[in-house]
């Protein structure tokens, strides 16, 4: 079977896709490729017509296919070609891409660097294991906001959130506006998931109750969604008896959590983290797969896109030099997850890293007046205090290359929280 | 009024078999579905065993039509292109009681004509099966036990039954029946009313409501509940083979066993409840399954669990399957009581019922048959040259639709062309793997929805979960978002 060869093969069109193909051509990659499955690029930002977004990066506040807008008109303006309706089947360990369109069928393409930037999929019901009926009516919240933004469907009309995620806020507010009434977000930890400004924006400005520590217990109706039951939950997150409400409605959206989509990666034989979902990085985003990179959602779930596109331009960058070079460095100090602190990515760090490497984690619990530390061993090589740390909010710390100074591997690096968690109520 | 030679009430995987049998006789059949698609009842939410036969006492009608099903299922399935694997089976034993109950169960296997059951010890035992709870100390060696998907035969037989001239009548369920001065019954559902001269009562879990409508001598369904786990695919299957336990009187208790899919199946429990349309899971039952599975496998984890469902089996309080004529009421034939191994038994059943109404009516065999089709190999599982060679003749294999199980828009095309045609999302689902994966349909159900109802016409707000009222949508954006009216 006849194949293509690339340099740097990208799949994803979304926001990580995109930064890290600008990134490669910058650097004067030519032969690039992007795959899409979808029809058009973007990602998920096609969908999410609110605002909030880019004030990092751009310093403004853009709706979602505003900021895809922007990464799309550069990779346009620089030439790179992006093939839409396009799924990827399989990718090698030795980087052979196989994919599959109607517009050119069945396609083997050998890459020089692949990057891994297929985002993350909503967690299902199943996931969760809530028995009750299998009506319809229930949702994961980005398949409902799927509906009404992008196809002008209302998927329902009383509506209740299980999960507090930013995409069931967002989610809440939406159908509100459209005239649903969202009669409650339910979420089983003692804090969101979500980001404090969606709390504010989109639950409390509609006067929607959030529930925290409460739990779907119960789903009934045997055709479409008549109501749910919800209850307190204890510290162990098991039901209270006694403490059930039910709540007549048509729609159950789940906020519930991302999964990042790593099929492909594990097909290719690329490690997963336990803690991530994504694959085990290196400090320049390359998997335990030599040649293979991944960045954004599929690396580990980003609270904003203006972090995502930054990680990806670095590791459009670091593809591109793997590319030239083929010096590979050879000491490595492992990354490790400390008291406090869950899914440090990367997870290895050349000891003598020429750029600035950033350290990315969630804290697993909330911390008040703590001080994030990472140390190798005695020697601190960064502590930044915060009035508050929470699992919604992950934390990014950037280190100088001369951090690592007299570090050699023999010792790894903790990542991890000084202080002692405490209930937010 | 409309009028048949046979009616069949029931679309379930015993009905589709008879109807297929029928199909090939010259008769007018027709089957009334009380829901939307076949396979609604216990056909579709079941173990998918296809069972080699120990279980049965020797003598009944479930030995009977257990080991002459399972013997029909490999050349059935591979002409009807439905998957089925012997993947063989272990009944495990954790004292020497259970030694007891596995030494019966090879002599009753013996006495069934099962072939090649052995009793295994421990070691052995492990070293097949490694993930075992190595307290085991014995074992019933089932080679003949296989796993079959149960609503994707019923599809094919019905497909099948459908281009030799059956028709499918669904949302039809049966209100009363009756007969007419002719001889000829009088059968109403909530919109039609029926003429047949044979009526064919494959009712299921409503079967003995049925043929005490017919007959004096009355039956009673026990309403069993069972519930399951479905976990996603593993890189590598915990278990090669269907792991039973010692079977009590309450069914073959709680199995572990991969799927003809590669998913992985823990279930059922079994509590007796009293409506048979209800099939909700509760937190005690799937907390029950969880509880016995660790019996059987202690290293379980449900943390990639796709979904959870229940099924309801028909068990008739005699014990035994009821097959035939029934008693005093000419032109009326029944199965009642089809609990399991109803799945293993249902296409002898099929076969052994029309020969005895075909005989009882004299029925001529029709001269010509239409052959099922060669059956399209899912885009998934086809070698990249048989995707090549796909994608020459239809373009549309190259728009992946559902990520999850690698389904293709040509496949949901094709399965809203079906001669029993997908016409919700559930059904587009069991035909094709659309939304059966990890995300369950999060991804793809949006495209399902919108190629269904480019493909029937049916409006978008019109398409439903699983019929009935099982709408998707509520309303659009511009209007006024008011409940959509249904037909």
């Amino acid at each position: 079977m006849n194949r293509e060869h690339v340099d740097i093969l990208i799949i994803g069109a979304g926001p990580a896709g995109l930064a890290a193909a600008i990134a490669a051509r910058e650097d004067g990659i030519e032969s690039l490729l992007v795959l899409e499955r979808e029809a058009s690029p973007g990602g998920i930002l096609r969908q999410c017509i609110h605002n909030g977004f880019g004030l990092h990066r751009f310093k403004e506040e853009l709706t979602g296919p505003e900021y895809a807008q922007r990464d799309i008109d550069r990779a346009l303006e620089l030439g790179i070609p992006i093939e839409c309706g396009t799924t990827v089947l399989s990718v090698s360990p030795d980087r052979v891409v196989t994919c599959v369109s109607q517009a050119r069928g069945l396609r083997f393409i050998e890459a020089g660097a692949v990057i891994l930037a297929m985002g993350c999929r909503e967690r299902p019901r199943g996931a969760l294991c809530t028995p009750g009926t299998r009506c319809a009516g229930i949702y994961s919240a980005g398949t409902a906001q799927r509906f009404v933004n992008l196809e002008g469907f209302m998927p329902g009309q009383k509506v209740v959130i299980l999960g507090s995620g930013d995409i069931g806020l967002i989610m809440a507010r939406r159908m509100t506006l459209q005239g649903a009434k969202v009669l409650a977000c339910v979420e089983i930890m003692p804090f969101s998931s979500g980001l404090n400004r969606n709390i504010v924006q989109c639950l409390n400005d509609y006067d929607i109750p959030l529930y925290l520590s409460h739990t779907v217990t119960n789903i009934s109706g045997r055709e479409r969604l008549e109501s749910v039951t919800v209850a307190a939950v204890d510290e162990h997150r098991r039901p209270i008896p006694g403490t059930e409400m039910v709540f007549e409605c048509d729609t159950l959206l789940l906020s519930v959590g991302l999964i990042p989509e790593n099929e492909l990666s594990e097909g290719a034989g690329v490690r997963i983290s336990p803690a991530t979902s994504g694959a085990v990085v290196t400090d320049t985003f390359e998997t335990s797969v030599p040649g293979i990179f991944a960045c954004g959602n599929v690396l580990h779930v980003h609270d904003l896109v203006d972090f995502v596109s930054d990680e990806s331009f670095r590791a459009g960058h670091a593809a591109a030099a793997f590319i030239r070079s083929s010096a590979a460095p050879s000491a490595w100090i492992d990354v490790m997850d400390g008291n406090g602190v869950r899914g440090t990515v990367p997870q290895k760090i050349q000891t003598n890293p020429a750029q600035p490497v950033q350290i990315m984690f969630r804290p697993s619990a909330v911390f008040r007046n703590a001080s994030a530390v990472i140390s190798c061993g005695k020697k601190e090589l960064l502590r930044r205090k915060a009035m508050i740390f929470t699992p919604g909010e992950m934390v990014a710390c950037t280190l100088k290359p001369e951090a690592f100074e007299g570090l050699d591997g023999s010792e790894p690096i903790r990542v991890a929280i000084e202080e002692k968690p405490q209930e937010q109520r | 009024m409309q009028n048949t030679d046979i009616l069949i009430i029931g679309g379930g995987v015993v009905g589709c078999a008879l109807a297929r049998e029928l199909s090939r006789y010259t008769a007018a059949v027709d089957v009334l579905e009380r829901g939307w698609d076949l396979a609604e009842g216990a056909s579709k939410a079941n173990s998918g065993i296809v069972h080699a036969g120990y279980d049965a006492v020797p003598g009944s009608l479930k030995a009977k039509y257990n080991v002459e099903g399972a013997n029909l299922y490999p050349s059935l399935c591979a002409q009807l292109g439905v998957p089925y694997r012997q993947c063989g089976a272990l009944v495990v034993g954790f004292s020497e009681e259970d030694r007891t109950v596995l030494q019966e169960l090879l002599e009753r296997g013996i006495a069934n004509g099962v072939p090649g059951l052995r009793i295994i010890e421990r070691d052995e035992a492990l070293s097949l099966e490694p993930n075992l709870n190595p307290e085991v100390c014995c074992a019933l060696l089932v080679p003949t036990s296989g796993i079959v998907s149960p609503y994707e035969l019923t599809f094919a037989l019905a497909d099948d039954a459908a281009l030799n001239g059956v028709s499918f009548h669904f949302g039809a369920e049966v209100k009363s029946v009756a007969r007419n001065a002719d001889g000829s019954f009088l059968v109403k559902t909530d919109r039609e009313e029926w003429t047949c001269s044979v009526l064919v009562n494959c009712a299921g879990s409503s079967s003995a409501e049925l043929h005490n409508q017919l007959c004096p001598e009355k039956k009673k369904i026990i309403h069993r509940r069972g519930q399951y786990y479905l976990l996603d695919r593993p890189a590598r299957l915990p278990f090669e083979r269907t792991i039973f336990q010692c079977p009590s009187s309450m069914g073959k208790g709680v199995l572990v066993s991969p799927t003809v899919h590669g998913n992985v199946l823990l279930g059922p429990s079994a509590e007796d409840i009293a409506d048979p349309l209800d099939t909700e899971t509760t937190q005690t039952g799937l907390d029950f399954v969880l509880d016995r599975v660790r019996l059987t496998w202690p290293g379980v984890s449900v943390r990639t669990n796709i979904t959870n469902f229940s099924g309801i089996r028909a068990h008739e309080e005699g014990g035994d399957f009821i097959i035939g004529a029934v008693p005093g009421c000419p032109g009326a034939y029944e199965t009642v009581g089809i609990e399991s191994p109803g799945l293993s038994s249902a296409p002898a059943i099929g076969r052994a019922l029309s020969r005895i109404i075909a005989n009882d009516r004299s029925l001529a065999r029709k001269e010509r048959t239409v052959p099922f089709p060669v059956p399209a190999i899912p885009f998934r599982e086809m070698t990249p040259a048989q995707r090549e060679q796909a994608l020459k003749e239809n373009p549309l294999y190259g728009n992946i639709i559902c990520r999850c199980e690698v389904v293709t828009e040509a496949e949901i095309v094709a399965a809203a062309h079906r001669p029993v045609p997908a016409r919700s999302i559930d059904a587009v689902k069991r035909r094709t793997r659309a939304g059966m994966g990890r995300c369950q349909g999060g991804f793809c159900s949006p495209r399902v929805a919108a190629i269904l109802s480019r493909e029937t016409g049916i409006p978008l707000l019109e398409i439903t979960k699983n019929g009935g009222d099982s709408y998707l949508l509520t309303g659009t954006l511009t209007e006024k978002a008011e409940r959509r009216k249904h037909s």
